[in-house]
């Protein structure tokens, strides 16, 4: 079973555990995710790979409590076990050959890039990271961005930790100050992406963009998780979920993972509705 | 003296309008009684044309023979000589374009009931049969299986019982593919496939799940891990989509994400996780068997008008006969001669709001021999929906192929593999069902696996010689 090894609380909503999960171990690269079940009839539902350690076998997964599956994992506790959990699933980043990267994060996209930063910066190219938060309250894996980068600019939208402004603001000012990049790799909610690529668009740098699909299976079974790049159907978790960002129809996408939220608000409301009856009890 | 009643006996179900509210079996199944009365229809021809038509040669007049003489429990073990999953079988296999459409007694009126009594013997001995299931004699030597599927299940089984130690690797959290993720309860119980996975555990077999191979390991990987031969049975689980406007709403699904969602993921329960569209309006494109589980899972979902839209005409209709009878006694409604054009949908809302279609009308035969649907000009219509099943077809993930270098597979994707033996291009790995036909059916995937197994077999008691 895939036990929970351990867990670490990272700001109000974000949690890190580590899984014992041989198998996932072995091969995961990068850019790469998995699916879990939280318990026997439970939804099936991806998060990256933040890190991995193949001696042990252990998966590092962070998480943001979001709705009712993702709550139900942060009560979980070392020691407990997750039902499910299958992967490495999707292609693994292409970091291959680039020098000199700009990766750009925003909130709980900060850890889903940070793999990438990290193997990047150990492949001894020049890494500036560019980490969003809404304020300095909510700043995850400071350390680890910054062992994992060359430069690292955190920006807050409310200027909380001195520096205000939106991601794409320091990357512009970046790419204007003369940085020559050759990938802009870019993570965090679909929006975000969105605006990253329109400001990279201009420069022609290649920027790519971690498609979070809603899915399903996560194994090209459903078709849940397509979306449209350069007018063709991708499917999110096969085709990527790295994608060409200058290609992607953003809005499309942006409109299709909304599709559940009435009954997703529900699911919320009736799992603390059963939280509320344990307490109760 | 045979029974000589030109009709089948009829089967018992579920009222048509209770069931299409409720996700129980349709079909009830015979009693004992009926059984034999059914039994005695049979003639035991001499040349038992019935055999013929049956993919895997269940020997069919023998096992009726046990019947008639309320020997069920022999009749079942009569079966299983050549097939694994009779419970499956005798539910889901299109008995009217195999067995029975060779029966003698179908010249004359309707062909034995072959199915139902394949049901009746196969559920009998399930619920009556108590005979411990053992671990066989082990050989010593491992072997794999690559998906959960009938093909893979039944190709564990074979080995198993030769005293391979068999470990069958499934990507999903449950084994048993489509039996479990796309044919819905109400069809299949998934508490029969769950049984036949059972006594193979009983049997020894390993299952793990959750595994995906080409990622978690490549098949090279698993030659390496010491597996002397490999089975392929991953299927075709790949949805192709119908490439028109408006594809991509919200409320436009593939008939698997459809399924999956109700089967799997269980959302026809009230206090499922798995979030789902209760449309009141739906459509479902394709004419297949796949296309009547989705039509009608929607319809006790809670849809109101359920459609079916069809290229081509009735008799066309690729689907089994009792589920195109079902579906129109459950209500279900059937557009032929109707090809889809377009979805429309709701800008503010992104969701569905109906279905432009053409009217069609059947022109010269095309390479299929049916003859082809061309376009009715001018005859566009819009049926009003708030939800698109799309159901036109699947066809082998990419994944294993992409993966495996020395596995030949054809231009659609399937995996090369002879058709007596299932040894593809590469040593030690052979394939069947899904994965090398394309979408087919259980029976079929069921028979490559059991032929696989002899095979492998073979291979590996000459490569130890
Ligand atoms: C390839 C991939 C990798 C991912 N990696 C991570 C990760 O490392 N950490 C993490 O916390 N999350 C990640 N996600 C998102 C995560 O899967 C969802 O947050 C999770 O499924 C929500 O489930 P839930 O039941 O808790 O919430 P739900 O009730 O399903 O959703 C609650 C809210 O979150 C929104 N939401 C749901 N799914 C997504 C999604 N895929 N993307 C954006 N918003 C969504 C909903 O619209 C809703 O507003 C990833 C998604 C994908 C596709
Ligand atoms: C809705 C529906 C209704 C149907 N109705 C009928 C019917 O009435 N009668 C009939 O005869 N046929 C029917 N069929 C067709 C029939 O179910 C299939 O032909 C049959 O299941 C094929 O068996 P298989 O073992 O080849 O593949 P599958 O049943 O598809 O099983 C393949 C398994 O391999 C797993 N897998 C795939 N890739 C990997 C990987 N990389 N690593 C690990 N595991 C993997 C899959 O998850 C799956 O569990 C229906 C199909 C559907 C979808
Ligand atoms: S063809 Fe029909 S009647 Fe003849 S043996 Fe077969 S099932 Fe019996
Ligand atoms: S999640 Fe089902 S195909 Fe991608």
């Amino acid at each position: 079973m895939y036990q929970i090894l351990k867990k670490k609380t990272l700001n109000s909503n974000t949690k890190l555990m580590v899984i014992d999960a041989p198998f996932v171990a072995k091969k995961a690269q990068p850019g790469q995710f998995i699916i879990l079940r939280v318990d026997e009839d439970g939804e099936r539902i991806p998060l990256t790979i933040a890190e991995y350690d193949r001696e042990n076998g252990y998966v590092t997964i962070i998480f943001q409590e979001v709705g009712a599956t993702t709550k139900k994992l942060g009560l979980l506790n070392e020691g407990d076990c997750l039902h499910d959990f299958v992967g490495p699933l999707g292609v693994a980043s292409e970091l291959e050959g680039l020098k000199k990267v700009a990766v750009v994060g925003g909130g709980l996209g900060c850890a889903i890039a940070y793999p990438q930063a990290k193997a990047l910066h150990e492949m001894g190219a020049e890494v500036d990271l560019i980490a969003g938060f809404r304020n300095k309250d909510i700043v995850i894996l400071e350390d680890e961005m910054r062992a994992a980068s060359t430069n690292l600019y955190i920006m807050t939208d409310d200027g909380s930790n001195g520096h205000k402004g939106f991601v794409t603001d320091a990357l512009k000012k970046l790419i204007e100050e003369g940085k020559q990049y050759d990938a802009v790799i870019a993570i965090g909610p679909m929006i975000m992406m969105k605006f990253v690529s329109e400001t990279t668009r201009p420069y022609g740098i290649k920027t790519i963009v971690s498609m979070n699909a809603t899915m399903v299976d996560g194994t090209g079974m459903c078709g849940c998780c397509r979306l449209t790049v350069n007018g063709e159907t991708k499917f999110a978790c096969v085709d990527g979920p790295d994608f060409d960002g200058h290609q992607v129809d953003f809005d499309e996408s942006m409109r299709r993972s909304a599709m559940y939220k009435a009954q997703e608000k529900e699911a919320v409301e009736h799992h603390e509705c059963n939280l509320h009856k344990m307490e109760v009890k | 003296m045979a029974n000589m009643n030109p009709n089948k006996c009829p089967m018992p179900e579920q009222d048509p309008n209770v069931r299409n509210k409720n996700f129980e079996e349709v079909a009830l199944g015979y009693t004992p009684e009926i059984a034999i009365e059914e039994a005695q229809r049979c003639l035991n021809c001499k040349h038992k044309p019935c055999i013929d038509g049956c993919p895997v040669g269940v020997k069919i007049p023998e096992f009726i023979a046990l019947v008639a003489e309320g020997k069920f429990i022999e009749a079942a073990a009569k079966i299983k000589e050549t097939s694994a999953l009779p419970a499956v079988c005798g539910r889901v296999c299109p008995q009217e374009s195999q067995c029975e459409s060779k029966c003698v007694r179908g010249i004359k009126g309707e062909p034995v009931a072959i199915g139902r009594l394949e049901r009746f013997v196969a559920d009998y001995a399930m619920a009556n049969d108590t005979t411990e299931i053992t671990v066989p004699e082990q050989n010593g030597h491992k072997v794999a299986v690559v998906g959960a599927g009938p093909a893979g299940l039944t190709c564990a089984g074979d080995l198993a019982r030769l005293g391979y130690k068999v470990t069958v690797f499934e990507v999903l959290h449950t084994a048993g593919g489509v039996l479990m993720y796309g044919i819905p309860e109400f069809r299949l119980p998934k508490s029969i496939v769950q049984r036949e996975i059972d006594n193979l555990k009983a049997m020894g077999v390993e299952f793990i799940l959750n595994f995906v191979v080409g990622r978690s390991e490549t098949i090279d990987d698993l030659l390496a891990d010491g597996y002397e031969a490999i089975f392929v049975g991953s299927g075709a689980g790949l949805p192709s989509f119908m490439n028109v406007p408006g594809e991509n709403y919200n409320g436009v699904y593939s008939a698997n994400e459809y399924l999956t969602r109700v089967n799997l993921m269980k959302a026809y329960k009230e206090d499922s996780a798995t979030p789902i569209l209760r449309a009141k309006r739906v459509a479902v494109v394709g004419g297949g068997n796949v296309a009547m589980d989705a039509a009608r899972s929607a319809k006790r979902m809670g849809a109101e008008e359920v459609y079916i839209v069809y290229r081509r005409g009735e008799s066309e209709l690729p689907a089994r006969l009792e589920e195109i009878h079902h579906a129109k006694e459950e209500g279900i409604i059937f557009k032929f001669l109707t090809a889809p054009l377009e979805v429309i949908g709701d800008d503010e809302t992104y969701m569905v709001k109906g279905l432009k279609c053409q009217q069609m009308e059947l022109g010269e035969p095309d390479e299929s021999g049916r003859r082809r649907p061309i376009p009715v000009e001018g005859s566009e219509f819009v049926i009003d929906l708030d939800a698109v099943i799309v159901s036109i077809g699947t066809s082998p993930n990419p994944l294993i192929r992409s993966t495996t270098p020395g596995l030949d597979t054809n231009k659609r994707g399937c995996i090369v593999a002879d058709e007596e033996t299932g040894l593809t291009s590469k040593e030690g790995v052979f394939a069947g069902g899904d994965a090398v036909t394309g979408a087919a059916t259980v029976i079929l995937a069921m028979g490559a696996g059991k032929k696989a197994a002899a095979a492998m077999h073979e291979y590996i008691q000459n490569k130890n010689k």
